[in-house]
């Protein structure tokens, strides 16, 4: 079944139309969850007031974070298997939004935890501090990435990177939870407390659906960049090839 | 493998250059002895204080020891066409990679082992924390660099690849890192030198193949 989406022509004619129906259907879904997020959802006194409304934006992008580094782990592992040119492509084109998805996470996690919990930044919060080494794994990927001097090496290089950084991150994920279970103040509000109403359930997974379709949006945009600068860089060789 | 002589040659090459490149031995005990020093200095001379903290301090150390090294681990390597005549010879990268990272482990990070009751006195911390914090250093030193291994490996054609290395190998530390300053913290040893001594196993199993598999593309 990948051979037949890993055919670049079938790609390119495909996402032409893809890539602009999900940004179009992304705005859309998250437009509406951020509408009912400020506007009709009632605020919650117990997470902080209105600033609990950070909620529609900060889940979705934690969940994206997580996702999209094994996004690009399952990808950069087809790339090494298999060698199609559009799972690197692929990979490549995560990177960039899955950090950008991640630093959202923080930051709207450091806008929520100011007024809720007192302060910007929680050292000895297990979440926090797993989300923040998956920034700096994406840094890492992309950093290797642009110091390879050819297309192929930062293909192999980030492939094997991104998957010797999939298989820690559970690791990572057990010591950072044992750490914190260890150091963790109790006057942490935590947000798995009661089961969620549905009233701030439907905006938050809409919101959640929205997030996801814009990231393919965006990386389908890229990866068709991608595309078009390896035709621009073929066409240049063969141009100073034949003089 | 039909003949270990490479391996034995990768060993003995990595231990004869860190011996005749500076001075020899005494160069990472300096390094650690040195950045113990500093701890009084930065954090204040406090006897409790020391005891809290100088353990942690002396983990940033051989962290930041295992970095250092390996830039040049594979480098000069490449460099010289050395890596190339591995990679052609019978016997697997991995096992050359993986005495190549045992030999800079044995330079670099067995001397803070072997420094641990010294420095660790000065540092006021109890005699019965001593041997665990020494089998937690001597730990947690191999698991830092077999993952700078990787991260040197894979920047090998990287010039000034120092900074990278970092970045790459940090958050590769981190459960390293956290088990061995539990192992090593006062007062608790338990489950988290069991911990610690998985992390490590983990470690060796995965780093050597993705370091000979990034070591395969430095020479391609």
């Amino acid at each position: 079944m990948i051979s037949i989406f890993a055919n670049p022509h079938r790609f390119m004619k495909l996402s032409r139309w893809l890539a602009p129906a999900c940004l179009v259907a992304g705005i859309l879904l998250i437009a509406w969850s951020l509408w009912q997020a400020l506007w009709v959802v009632p605020q919650d006194d117990y997470q902080g007031g209105d600033i609990m409304r950070a909620m529609f934006i900060h889940v979705p992008s934690a969940w994206l974070a997580m996702g999209s580094y094994m996004g690009l782990a399952v990808a950069s592992f087809v790339w090494f298997i298999w060698r199609h040119e559009l799972a690197d492509m692929a990979a490549k084109s995560i990177a960039p939004i899955g950090a950008g998805y991640t630093a959202m996470c923080l930051a709207t996690g450091a806008i929520w935890g100011k007024p809720t919990w007192g302060t910007w930044w929680l050292w000895d919060d297990a979440r926090m501090m797993s989300v923040l080494l998956m920034f700096f794994l994406f840094l890492g990927y992309m950093a290797l990435r642009a110091a390879m001097d050819t297309r192929q090496k930062a293909a192999r290089a980030g492939a094997i990177l991104a998957m010797v950084g999939a298989v820690n991150v559970p690791l990572i994920k057990f010591s950072v939870d044992i750490w914190a279970s260890i150091h963790q103040s109790a006057s942490v509000i935590r947000m798995d407390g009661p089961a969620m109403p549905a009233i701030y359930l439907t905006p938050l997974l809409i919101g959640a659906l929205g997030h996801l379709i814009f990231f393919a949006a965006l990386t389908l945009t890229l990866m068709r960049a991608e595309v078009w600068q390896r035709r621009g860089d073929v066409i240049m060789a063969r141009k100073l090839a034949g003089g | 493998m039909r003949s270990p002589a490479p391996i034995r040659a990768a060993f003995g090459q990595a231990l004869a250059e860190a011996w005749a490149g500076g001075a020899g031995a005494l160069l990472p005990i300096g390094f650690f002895a040195g950045a113990a020093m500093l701890v009084p200095f930065t954090v204040g001379s406090e006897a409790n204080q020391l005891a809290a903290i100088g353990t942690g301090v002396l983990w940033v150390a051989l962290a930041l020891a295992s970095l250092v090294s390996m830039e040049r681990l594979f480098q000069a390597d490449l460099e010289d066409g050395t890596l190339e005549l591995w990679a052609q010879e019978a016997c697997p990268l991995f096992l050359i990679a993986t005495a190549k990272i045992f030999a800079h482990w044995t330079v670099s990070g067995l001397p803070l082992v072997l420094l641990t009751p010294l420095i660790g006195i000065t540092l006021q911390l109890p005699a019965d924390q001593l041997l665990p914090a020494m089998l937690a250093y001597g730990l947690g030193g191999l698991a830092f660099f077999s993952w700078g291994g990787v991260a040197g490996a894979l920047a090998a054609s990287v010039p000034r690849g120092g900074l990278l290395i970092a970045l790459l190998a940090l958050p590769l530390f981190v459960p390293t890192a956290i088990f061995g300053a539990l192992a090593a913290e006062p007062g608790a040893v338990g489950p988290n030198i069991l911990f610690l001594a998985a992390s490590t196993l983990f470690a060796l199993a995965v780093a050597p193949f993705a370091a000979s598999a990034a070591l395969r593309l430095a020479v391609d």
